[in-house]
């Protein structure tokens, strides 16, 4: 668009910082969710209040405007993908666009096939529509992963058959940073007629992504992942050769071409925007000095902390992205001890089942391994300082935790773990 | 999710971490739980005249098994295996605040204990009574 926005300076930065984690965790988990950009802040605030319009009006200046800013926000998006504005339809989230892409689809699509191919460290938000749909009659194939993450595109190709209707598999993983090769899939899907959808949730503004080289025909997308509020999101809908149509989730008053109705949310889609133009821009620079940072960390956690292991791909990976196991302890006890840092478990101690990380036992991980992962983010506001705190707090505690640990005392002792009786409980 | 006072002050002071000789006659040691469920205790104490005279722990688990099981080494020292053996994890539980779903935690610690008795126990071939009159 007209206005330019600069890349982020060390100084946005270092103005975004104060407001994230001063006095608090150092934040790590920006796979998560992401601070809102301030820059992204100011551009909605004005449509909260003096622009208050809604979007769907066309008999006076108050929706105009607001209309306005709406389109405005759907080019900066579909630039940001290789995509035309008509292709973007926004919706409440990544989740919603997955609900739409795989139900919307299979539900349009139901007399010329029933069969979807997925994989299975795809998102719960693509995996539990796709269960949905084999309840409903519908058969899906779950193709695995190699140890490195990554689906290999001869298996994709193998599981498609004459009544395959759509291959889903995502563009990077939300645990590992893990990026598939799209591209490859893109290709063997177009050859097929056979409709690609990818949630690039993760991927969306960190790495580039060119839907028509790629052969995308579907893309799930979040605002909230990039520096944008939470609660909107987008899902791309090619429009031709092939043009893709979807059964809408949610009738009512016909909005997004009918796609999605519902009064859109002006503030959270000039925000979503404003965010993918940033993201758009700064993309170059910024991952660069993302991925020098997690590969400082890397190599810092690699000479530093004995028995380590980083799951998934080096190569194909965000550059922010970082899955590591610490042999021996248990992740959810790391995590306690490292309040300094706000990181994420793979272990799913921390929810009422006893599961590690279904992602990375897919992988190959056993239990113990699966147990013991953390997976850190760098972002926008990550310093070099931040990333040595942590892995000195790491290396600190999980010595500490080792010195606590039968299982380490065990192996210090030469004893194969695998060879021992354990009581399962 | 939250950590209740006790539980944070056994993983950041744990009481009582280290190893006991596993050959010494009077002691006992109990290995329960197993990696893949994310959880494994070693509990060992050292007998003498029937009672508990020390105890030692290492537990690979989440915050709330590791202050179990350093909550249970405290607990038993001093006290006769008898005793030791009557405790429950509903005490654990209670004393740590648990919540629902780390009451696994307290059970494994109760059964570490009483694996580290029962240990005890086998390598003296006789009940905890017998000890009393033969470790006098």
């Amino acid at each position: 668009m007209t206005t330019q926005t600069q890349t982020p300076s060390p100084e946005d930065r270092a103005r975004t910082r104060p407001a994230v984690t001063a006095g608090r965790p150092i934040y790590m988990d920006y796979a998560a969710t992401c601070p809102v950009d301030p820059r992204v802040l100011d551009a909605m605030l004005p449509y909260f209040t003096e622009k208050f319009g809604n979007a769907a009006s066309r008999t006076h200046s108050y929706g105009w405007v607001a209309e306005e800013a709406v389109e405005i926000g759907r080019e900066r998006i579909a630039e940001v993908i290789g995509a035309s504005p008509k292709e973007i339809t926004f919706t409440s989230g990544a989740t919603e666009s997955n609900n739409l892409a795989i139900k919307g689809v299979a539900e349009y699509l139901a007399d010329k096939g029933r069969h979807i191919v997925t994989c299975v460290t795809e998102h719960k938000a693509v995996l539990d529509p796709c269960k949905y749909l084999e309840r409903k009659g519908y058969e899906v194939t779950y193709l695995p992963v190699a140890p490195d993450g990554r689906v290999d595109p001869q298996r994709v190709a193998d599981a498609i058959r004459d009544d395959t209707i759509l291959v889903s598999i995502m563009f990077a993983n939300n645990e590992t940073g893990v990026v598939h090769p799209v591209p490859e899939i893109g290709r063997i899907c177009h050859e097929r007629g056979v409709l690609f959808h990818t949630d690039a949730t993760q991927a969306f503004g960190k790495i580039p992504i060119d839907v028509q080289e790629m052969n995308i025909d579907l893309l799930s997308m979040s605002a909230h992942k990039i520096y944008g509020p939470k609660g909107v999101g987008a899902l791309y809908l090619r429009r031709r050769r092939p043009r893709v149509r979807v059964v809408p989730l949610i009738h009512g008053g016909g909005h997004e071409r009918g796609n999605r109705s519902g009064t859109l949310p002006v503030p959270l889609i000039v925000g979503f925007g404003e965010a993918a133009k940033i993201a758009a821009e700064s993309m170059e620079e910024e991952s660069r000095r993302i991925l020098e940072l997690r590969e400082h960390m890397r190599r810092r956690i690699e000479s530093e902390i004995p028995e380590v292991v980083i799951n998934g791909s080096i190569e194909h990976r965000l550059p922010g992205t970082l899955n590591v196991s610490f042999k021996y302890i248990e992740g959810e006890s790391l995590i306690m001890g490292l309040r300094g840092v706000a990181v994420s478990s793979g272990s799913a101690c921390t929810s009422a089942s006893l599961e590690p990380s279904y992602v990375l036992r897919a992988m190959g991980l056993d239990d113990e391994l699966a147990h013991s992962s953390l997976r850190m983010c760098i972002g926008r506001p990550t310093t070099r300082e931040e990333v040595d705190a942590v892995v000195d707090m790491l290396a600190e505690r999980v010595a500490k935790l080792r010195e606590m640990s039968p299982l380490w005392e065990m192996v210090q002792e030469g004893i194969d773990l695998s060879t021992i009786e354990w009581t399962a409980h | 999710m939250a950590y209740s006072d006790k539980v944070i002050d056994h993983y950041e002071n744990p009481r009582n971490v280290g190893s006991l000789d596993k050959s010494d006659p009077d002691v006992g040691t109990g290995i329960v739980g197993a990696p893949a469920c994310g959880d494994v205790m070693k509990l060992q104490i050292k007998v003498q005249d029937g009672v508990i005279v020390d105890a030692k722990f290492k537990t690979y688990g989440c915050g709330s098994a590791i202050a179990s099981s350093s909550l249970v080494t405290e607990w038993v020292k001093g006290m006769a295996i008898d005793e030791a053996e009557k405790i429950q994890n509903k005490q654990i539980a209670e004393e740590l605040s648990l919540p629902p779903v780390k009451i696994h935690c307290s059970v494994l610690a109760e059964d570490a204990i009483k694996a580290a008795i029962e240990d005890y126990r086998r390598k003296h071939g006789a009940a905890g009574a017998d000890q009393e009159a033969t470790g006098s």
